[in-house]
């Protein structure tokens, strides 16, 4: 017998292990036989047709319908991923996305046919400059990397204009991979400050380090211990006096909707993850976006083309001799900048407001629920995240993994763990605003009768998770027998 | 405020719990003088029927090639998109998860990656490739940056037939790595040509082609891989995937990386976001390849599982020595992509090639008989060719968007100069109706006195 008593973990097959020859999901229009027929020369001809799966679209339906339900997502449950900001996605916004006007541009149409396209970018242009304080801006990137690397990139064009390219650009040691790997790549050497014990930047390192070859500062505010960088004025006035250039990974924005600007902080440059604060879907893992807004004295190193309006008409400015040239093909991920404007369109300027107020609040009621039991890192009000260390779980012989995996037992994503780098098992809890109340006190009482099973029975989180559709997987041996496509022999 | 469910009661309660007694006293930390004590400029928040109608609005604004037969290409193709691909990918189970960290309970995702993995090592022949690059010229972009890192050398070698937006965003991406870029000319659009081998030497870490190449022209590329090689320098294929089902792979003419735009597969032309940058290497270039792997393992009880691999490679372990930045990829559209790709399966495939292949030497032929009209080189097209219009591309392009067809792309759009050239693209879903209206239209332009 081919099937067994159905139980909650299983393992699926692969769509290539349900293909039989001859089958197909898909048939093509008719080519009328009137048209010529397509002659390949031999040489160029393939013999072997690549083996994609042979299944009817049913066979599809139900191979993806079910992997799915495989899968932790926001509509499904709590999401606390610090960091990420797993706020519900409006539905609205995915079908504005894929009105025919938008979804059947080609990028490639003359300006004048893609008014509405180009009047809606403008639109989601001001609305991001007036939450972050900023000149101008580019919604190329497609993610918060990419903006990162972008506002580099305009930092090194700014100083080469100076005439000193300069050599390093400083971050802290609580800072997100993605900025050490974008200064290396825009040609800088790193230079890693460690934070004080407060979690903030720490100013006399920083004063120790600032001479002609930095270049600038990279600095996540609130920074990734959910903590407003107090002195970031200061900060930045150093590094100014110094020469260099200010950057604001944008990455947790969702804290100062209409409380705090970073243009008004001083920031030169900052990106925006609309994948996160503006309520992108991440879609398993991406696409994202991730604007780079900034001060007019970059403006003239933008990427090309940049929007422009001239008189009633919406352009796309490529003259720009100073640009750095261009991050993405086209005018970035489109989709997702329509997106983010039907979400500032629904909440408008007070909605935003009450965005950031609502995610701090939630944040701080888990920060104070949660610290009798779990070691709040820095004991002061946090901002859109509270961080926690797994240290007094530690001592009874479980690690923050072991917590982590535990949670999924009971149906809720962990939080962002061993991130950052600088707390010790590291817990980082971002409930965003999208949660009630009730959310969060069951998910307070699960972290504590989690706590208590670390007290009486340690070995039970030691092999959770029991109920998801797969239990502890072996990472290590994944990359040791590296095994990354189905067939083993190449198929040309 | 439909998304926001807590209330104003709520908000005290739990404001009291934290034990303050406003909001403000929680924004302790942030300097007065950094305070925003005004409202933020932006419109009172919008009913979604508001902004429904509003968006539409805005969307009709638009020339959309779903009202019009749309003939433009150069990467970004009118396929169709069949509805069970929307069906699936509209399943917030795909949409609302995050990159799979906690591989337990991202099984699904996870092992769509791995499918498309295997799909896409199908298409270019070759053993391996990666979760998805931003689009094709980032994914080109990557493709340098690796072959830099492989070979220690800092120059790269492509030519004018590359796709010229792909190579904007590579060497913008690569040139504060101190890279340099010579471009092999291609006279008569085709990249077999011998002054392509002698830009070649020791020192280029990289030769890049593409195929079909960017006039839509199949070049026999066999020779040219082996030159460079012979060099010790790396071959790029930039490749269209639409052709994989009748051209030879890329890995069977021994690329060494291959790089694509993958909107094409199930994807939606969205005025060119967001797309799909596709990536695949030889076995020897994995420890460097970019972004996220996944990889096949068992979970304690021994059954198969899925999860991140080689994730030593990346960001968030690396750091600064990691092979690329990239965090967020396009994981959505790889699993569009999938889906599409399993629906079409190998003969599904090669009817869109040939469909669309058709469909291009039929009006190839029949604008060469228009007079003043002209096909601009020889050679086997695929979906794409240059046409040679009378007078400037752009006029040609309005008159015939007046008439409801998007005829193509001026050439002028690429920075190239020359105001005749018109990029042509047919996929499967243009009729002959659109094409016969294409050709009476361009034959009275043409005696019509061009307007
Ligand atoms: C603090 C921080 N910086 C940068 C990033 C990178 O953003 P993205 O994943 O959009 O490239 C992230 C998110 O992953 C982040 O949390």
């Amino acid at each position: 017998m081919k099937r067994d008593v159905t139980s909650l973990q299983s393992e699926t097959k692969l769509i290539f292990e349900h293909s039989h020859e001859g089958r197909t999901g898909f048939q093509a229009p008719p080519t009328p036989d009137s048209l010529p027929a397509f002659e390949l020369p031999a040489e160029l001809q393939r013999k072997n047709a690549p083996r994609l799966p042979e299944v009817a679209e049913s066979t599809a339906v139900r191979h993806y319908v079910n992997l799915s339900t495989r899968n932790h997502h926001i509509d499904r449950d709590f999401y606390p991923l610090g960091s990420c900001t797993m706020k519900y996605n409006p539905k609205i916004n995915d079908e504005v996305a894929a009105l025919p006007g938008f979804a059947g541009l080609s990028p490639w149409q003359p300006a004048s046919t893609v008014q509405g396209a180009l009047e809606l970018l403008g639109e989601l242009s001001d609305a991001l400059l007036e939450v972050t304080g900023m000149d101008n801006i580019t919604l190329q990137p497609a993610a918060g990397a990419q903006g990162e690397f972008t506002a580099l990139l305009m930092f090194r064009a700014y100083h080469m204009k100076k005439g000193n390219v300069r050599k390093r650009i400083v971050i802290p040691d609580s800072a997100h991979g993605t900025n050490p790997a974008s200064i290396v790549l825009a040609g800088y050497g790193v230079t890693q400050l460690p934070s004080d014990s407060n979690g903030l930047m720490d100013i006399e390192a920083l004063k120790r380090t600032l001479d002609e070859d930095v270049a600038g500062l990279m600095i996540t505010n609130p920074n990734t211990i959910g903590l407003f960088e107090s002195n970031i004025a200061k900060i930045i006035d150093l590094v100014h006096d110094a020469g260099g250039l200010v950057y604001m990974d944008g990455a947790n924005l969702n804290a100062l909707l209409g409380i705090s600007r970073p243009g008004d902080m001083g920031f030169d440059a900052c990106h925006i993850n609309l994948h996160k604060t503006f309520s992108t879907p991440h879609g398993g893992g991406g696409p994202g976006s991730g604007p780079v807004a900034i001060k007019e004295k970059l403006a003239r190193h933008l990427p090309v083309p940049v929007l422009k309006k001239n008189g009633d008409l919406f352009v796309w400015d490529w003259n720009r001799p100073d640009s750095i040239g261009s991050v993405h093909t086209y005018y970035g991920n489109f989709g997702m900048h329509v997106r983010a404007l039907a979400y500032i369109r629904s909440l408008g300027g007070n909605g935003l407001h009450a965005i950031s107020e609502n995610a701090i609040i939630n944040a701080n009621y888990l920060r104070k629920k949660l610290s009798p039991t779990y070691q709040i890192y820095i004991d002061k009000p946090c901002m859109h995240e509270a961080v926690f260390s797994g240290n007094n779980q530690k001592a009874k012989g479980v690690r923050t993994t072991d917590i982590a995996k535990r949670l999924l037992d009971y149906g809720i994503h962990p939080p962002t763990v061993y991130f950052p780098l600088i707390v010790p098992e590291c817990l980082m809890i971002e409930p965003t605003e999208s949660e009630t109340k009730e959310t969060l006190d069951e998910f307070i009482e699960v972290m504590q009768q989690i706590d208590r099973e670390a007290t009486e029975t340690p070995d039970l989180l030691k092999h959770a998770p029991y109920t998801t559709p797969v239990r502890r997987l072996d990472e290590a041996g994944a990359a040791r027998n590296l095994n990354i496509r189905y067939f083993d022999n190449a198929n040309a | 405020m439909r998304y926001i469910p807590n209330t104003p009661d709520d908000r005290s309660a739990m404001l009291r719990d934290i034990g303050v007694s406003s909001f403000e006293e929680l924004l302790e930390q942030v300097p007065a003088s950094l305070r925003l004590n005004r409202p933020l400029k932006i419109a009172d928040g919008q009913s979604e029927w508001q902004v429904r109608r509003d968006l539409t609005h805005m969307s009709e604004k638009n020339l959309s090639a779903m009202g019009h037969a749309c003939f433009m290409g150069a990467g970004s193709y009118d396929h169709y998109v069949p509805a069970a691909v929307n069906a699936l990918a509209s399943r917030s189970e795909y949409v609302t998860a995050y990159t799979p960290y906690q591989p337990e309970v991202a099984q699904g995702t996870l092992q769509v990656i791995f499918e498309f993995q295997s799909m896409i090592c199908e298409l270019f022949g070759m053993p391996a490739a990666n979760a998805s690059m931003y689009d094709g010229g980032t994914a080109l972009s990557e493709a340098i940056a690796m072959a830099r890192a492989h070979t220690k050398r800092q120059r790269i070698v492509w030519t004018e037939a590359v796709h010229p937006s792909y190579r904007r965003v590579a060497e913008t991406n690569n040139i504060a790595l101190g890279m340099t870029f010579d471009v092999a000319p291609c006279p008569n659009g085709s990249q077999s040509n011998d002054t392509i081998s002698m830009l070649l030497g020791d020192d280029v870490a990289a030769l890049v082609v593409q195929y079909p190449n960017f006039f839509g022209i199949i070049d026999d590329l066999k020779q040219l891989v082996d030159r460079a090689h012979s060099h010790g320098t790396l071959v790029v294929f930039v490749t269209d995937p639409m052709a994989m089902g009748l051209l030879k792979s890329p890995g069977q003419l021994g690329a060494d990386i291959v790089v694509g735009e993958g909107q094409c597969l199930g994807n939606y032309m969205s005025y060119g976001g967001p797309y799909l940058g596709l990536f695949a290497a030889s076995s020897e270039l994995v420890r460097l390849m970019p972004g996220r792997i996944v990889g096949i393992t068992k979970d304690v009880d021994g059954r198969r599982g899925f999860v991140l691999t080689l994730q030593t490679r990346e960001q968030h372990i690396r750091r600064d020595k990691a092979t690329s930045n990239i965090c967020t990829n396009q994981g959505l559209l790889a699993t569009r992509a999938t889906f599409y790709m399993s629906m079409l399966g190998p003969t599904g495939l090669k009817d869109i090639g040939v469909a669309s292949a058709r469909r291009t030497q039929y009006l190839m032929k029949k604008l060469e008989a228009v007079p003043g009209f002209s096909i601009a080189h020889k050679g086997v097209h695929f979906r794409e060719f240059l046409l040679k219009v009378p007078g400037d591309a752009r006029l040609f392009f309005k008159f015939m968007s007046e008439n409801g067809i998007l005829a193509g792309i001026p050439l002028t759009k690429f920075g190239m100069t020359d105001e005749r050239g018109l990029l042509v693209a047919l996929t499967e879903t243009r009729t002959l109706e659109e094409m016969d209206k294409y050709v009476a239209l361009a034959t009275g332009y043409a005696t019509g006195g061009m307007k």
